[in-house]
């Protein structure tokens, strides 16, 4: 009993360690972003503030030039929920055409899904960017969210491999009633698929939310950037250095992430178990 | 009686045959294939086509077949030292990150109290880690006056003022820290196939007198190898793509130190307009991925342990 209460302690001890130094990097941004500023770097290990302040958010809220960061905010929001309506939909229709329609040619596409989920985004990124520019969508919102309106092979998997776990006894009941593929789609099949729904809103929302590259390739006007762009401009050699405000709108732009994650983690982890795919 | 047979047996074909839906099929799948055809099968044709030029996007085209790939493997060496540094960070941090995210899964496998919440807070770096708002933080902890080096001076007196970020030799392994630290989404995977190892197996080798060492082993390992290796392509492949921490961390110094392929194409496509040269490193890049995967794949089943074959 004793040498099993001594190995318990050790246990959280353990991860208590591994714990601190994990958390340590987050929750020095957290309380930077309470320092006052010119003190953040004076003894910068230490988590408690020297003195609290809110100035941080307020210089940082501020921006440049005239933009704020409601501005990279609403435009985040803005790109974010598009791309991720459009992608729950298409992928969960393309799931199910897979999963549950019988056509000619379905193993080989299939298998086209499949093969293309392993291919880098970067082989495509230069012809993209060529074809793009050549039809005059530089410096718009259509790059970034357009291609997630025609399903990525990621969701589709996630769909179909949910919607296969669906008894076909339910299409077939419903064959019965006089249901057709479409309704079977959307009265079968989307209201019990909720699970890869919700995963597919959580992956694609932090995907979109966090996506670098693709702003930056795409977008030059500072008032369409969204939030991961406004946050580089804080370090960029023409601003003047603001680091208390850069840590206070990074706190901040992590929020509707953390916000999300903690609401329907019970979904991620089961949309990655299932699927066994990286988010 | 015949013509009743007959008759249902007709019904049975009909049926089959309506359940070959082509219209509804292609119509289900249409988001899918067009986008297919218009964002992968012609930019990639298109790019193959690019790699053979030289062109800045402003002025036509023109054909130089194959000089940018010779250009590339005779006299660039920026291209090799960028494939020197890609293949470090990726075979370094992949394997790091693979083995701590199983360190933990074993650890939060355990039945004991507040194992569902370390298993949801150890996942939070994952969640965070491909943000811009940690890689800006990133910079700051390892800078000259950062987080790291005062906690050194604090806690063991070491006064050091250099930037882990602009010393050649420590900047490549802030990015590297970076990716072990989102070890989460390994963890995850881990666990659930960790769940799926059967009992009886443990208890076997209890029996045996096996101790933790050789029941890990001997049965962990064997038993999780097929999802190591699923971890091991898709993680080696993403490491391979790294770019956003490389040019918000380090921009790809000092000398050049961090100048990851990715960053090092981006840097000829969109800095220099060099669209000719940079597909043909994208091309080269694509052919390096698939090497990488086939030899993982084909050294698999020296290492990977099957339960029925075929099924992965």
């Amino acid at each position: 009993m004793k040498k099993n209460q001594l190995k318990t302690i050790l246990y959280h001890v353990l991860i208590g360690i591994i714990g601190i130094a994990m958390f340590y990097p987050v929750l020095w941004m957290l309380s930077s972003s309470f320092k006052v500023e010119g003190t953040i770097f004076r003894n910068a290990h230490n988590l408690i503030p020297e003195a609290f302040t809110l100035s941080n958010y307020v210089s940082g809220w501020a921006g440049f030039g005239g933009t704020h960061f409601g501005i990279f905010f609403r435009n985040s929001f803005i790109i974010t929920l598009t791309a991720t309506a459009g992608q729950i939909f298409t992928s969960a229709a393309v799931g199910y055409g897979f999963a549950r329609i019988k056509f000619r040619g379905k193993a080989i596409l299939f298998a086209l899904v499949i093969s293309t989920l392993l291919l880098p985004q970067q082989v495509v990124m230069i012809p993209q960017y060529i074809m793009f520019s050549f039809i005059g969508w530089i410096n718009s919102y259509k790059p970034l969210i357009l291609p997630r309106f025609f399903a990525m092979p990621f969701f589709i998997f996630l769909m179909y491999q949910f919607i296969q776990g669906i008894p076909k006894e339910l299409d077939e009941a419903a064959k019965i009633d006089g249901c057709g593929v479409y309704s079977i789609f959307f009265r079968i099949i989307l209201p019990n698929i909720k699970p890869a729904l919700i995963t597919t809103f959580i992956f694609q929302f932090y995907w979109t939310w966090q996506d670098f590259f693709g702003p930056l390739l795409y977008l030059q006007s500072a008032d369409k950037y969204p939030v991961s762009l406004g946050l580089k401009l804080f370090s960029d050699p023409s601003t003047v250095t603001n680091w208390g405000g850069m840590f206070a709108m990074s706190v901040l732009s992590l929020l509707p992430v953390l916000i999300i994650f903690i609401v329907f983690q019970r979904y991620l982890v089961e949309g990655i178990s299932t699927t066994g795919l990286k988010g | 009686m015949s013509t009743l047979v007959e008759k249902t047996k007709n019904l049975f074909t009909t049926k089959e045959i309506k359940e070959y839906d082509n219209l509804a099929g292609f119509l289900f799948i249409s988001p899918w294939l067009i986008g297919f055809i218009a964002f992968t099968i012609i930019p990639m044709i298109l790019s193959l086509v690019v790699s053979f030029t030289s062109y800045d996007v402003i002025s036509t085209p023109e054909w130089v077949g194959l000089d940018n790939y010779i250009e590339i493997f005779t006299a660039d060496s920026t291209f090799w030292s960028s494939i020197k540094i890609t293949f470090f960070y990726a075979f370094v941090s992949v394997p790091l990150r693979l083995a701590f995210a199983l360190f933990l899964a074993v650890l939060f496998n355990q039945k004991r109290k507040m194992v569902g919440l370390y298993r949801t807070l150890f996942y939070i770096p994952s969640v965070i880690g491909g943000s811009v708002a940690v890689a800006v933080m990133w910079r700051q902890l390892f800078g000259s006056s950062g987080a790291l080096n005062s906690l050194l001076n604090a806690f063991f007196g070491m006064d050091i003022a250099r930037s882990w970020i602009r010393h050649p030799q420590s900047a490549l392994w802030t990015l590297i820290f970076l990716a072990i630290w989102q070890f989460g989404s390994p963890m995850l995977i881990f666990l659930a196939g960790l769940k799926q190892i059967p009992g009886s197996l443990y208890e076997a080798a209890l029996i045996d007198g096996a101790n933790w060492w050789q029941k890990f082993f001997k049965i962990t390992i064997p038993m999780l190898s097929p999802v190591i290796l699923f971890n091991l392509i898709m993680q080696i492949i993403s490491g391979f793509m790294m770019f956003t921490q490389a040019y918000i961390i380090t921009s790809g110094g000092p000398f050049d130190q961090t100048l990851v392929y990715v960053l090092y194409l981006f840097r000829r496509a969109f800095s220099y307009y060099e669209m000719g040269y940079a597909s043909a490193l994208a091309w080269i890049l694509l052919v390096i991925v698939a090497i990488i995967t086939v030899i993982i794949f084909k050294t698999a089943p020296h290492w990977v342990y099957y339960e029925s074959k075929g099924e992965f």
